[in-house]
């Protein structure tokens, strides 16, 4: 499968996510957001950034109960707590953040 | 002949094997590599046989592994191209898989 | 959820087969559900924790990031096996994450505490 979008082609897998992570940018993620019914503000690119910084980090896309205690540590704990994210990301924080952030569905999330 | 070894030497004897046999060239590849780290227990064994032997190490696993700074001494680091190399200088080739 | 104890007993070198790879990928899902993890590593697979990995031209994720994130996960029972390393000529200096030297005994009683031991 692939998305086309401006004249570029970004390939995924049958579950939406972009197969080549250095193909991503904030066109592409404003897209994928889009097709999520996610409507992208300041907040949501701080959880995406977040979570890019921690895939380039640790290599691995974290589940959500990591995501978010590693958040609460990074950007404080208004914002560490599943409400928060759920709130950001309805369908989960962990699965559409990382899509949309063009990482692979996380490890540990069924 | 180019013995290829990819095993570890913890794991498989297939350093002891290729030894056995009398002299040529011994490339180690992917796992193999771990044969010529600084301290570990196939280190004599290669010493012993250097006389006999020629020992090559391919780079990118040697870095893969961490073990870009443990090489012991009298082992040929080369890279993709090398092995390339190896493989036409000697007439035969054994892989000891 | 019942907890249970699960111990991983990693025994392969990393990168010359996936077992390694995908042990770790099970102990991060099984981090995930809170079950109580601990990782033991013997013979080949004190490699895995060797520090330095440079995977660039092999074309694969080098390990040594990862073991980072395992403290997140709330992975913290790391133990290693003090023969294998010296067989290798390594120490725990050598090794990319703090972790608890032990020998095979000792390593063996912490197998014997467990629910269950998954061998890679």
């Amino acid at each position: 499968m692939a998305i086309e979008l401006n004249g570029k082609s970004y390939e995924t897998d049958e579950e939406g996510y972009l197969l080549n992570l250095g193909e991503w940018n904030e066109e592409v993620a404003a897209y994928l957001a889009q097709q999520e019914g996610v409507n992208m503000t300041e907040q949501h690119w701080e959880v995406i950034t977040f979570l890019r910084d921690y895939y380039n980090e640790f290599q691995i896309a974290p589940a959500v109960r990591v995501l978010t205690k590693a958040i609460g540590k990074k950007l404080g704990p208004e914002k560490g707590n599943s409400q928060y994210l759920y709130e950001l990301f309805p369908y989960g924080p962990a699965k559409q953040a990382c899509k949309i952030a063009g990482l692979p569905k996380p490890t540990g999330c069924v | 002949m180019l013995h290829i070894i990819n095993k570890s030497p913890y794991d498989r004897p297939a350093l002891d094997s290729a030894l056995q046999t009398g002299e040529g060239g011994i490339l180690f590849t992917e796992d193999g590599v771990y044969a010529i780290a600084k301290g570990g227990a196939a280190e004599a064994k290669i010493k012993a046989a250097q006389g006999k032997f020629k020992f090559y190490a391919l780079s990118a696993d040697v870095d893969a592994r961490g073990l870009t700074d443990r090489v012991m001494e009298g082992i040929s680091v080369v890279d993709y191209g090398g092995f390339v190399d190896l493989v036409a200088e000697y007439k035969t080739n054994q892989s000891w898989l | 959820m019942t907890t249970k104890k699960f111990m991983f007993v990693n025994r392969k070198a990393p990168y010359g087969t996936i077992y390694a790879w995908e042990a770790l990928e099970v102990v991060l899902i099984a981090a995930a559900f809170e079950q109580d993890v601990s990782l033991a590593f013997l013979d080949d697979g004190v490699f895995q924790l060797k520090k330095g990995h440079q995977t660039k031209d092999i074309g694969v994720k080098a390990f040594e990031k990862t073991w980072g994130a395992l403290e997140d996960y709330d992975v913290t029972k790391l133990y290693v096996a003090q023969e294998s390393l010296a067989e290798r000529g390594l120490t725990a200096d050598d090794l990319a994450i703090p972790v608890e030297v032990l020998s095979r005994a000792e390593i063996g009683k912490k197998m014997e505490e467990q629910d269950v031991l998954l061998s890679f």
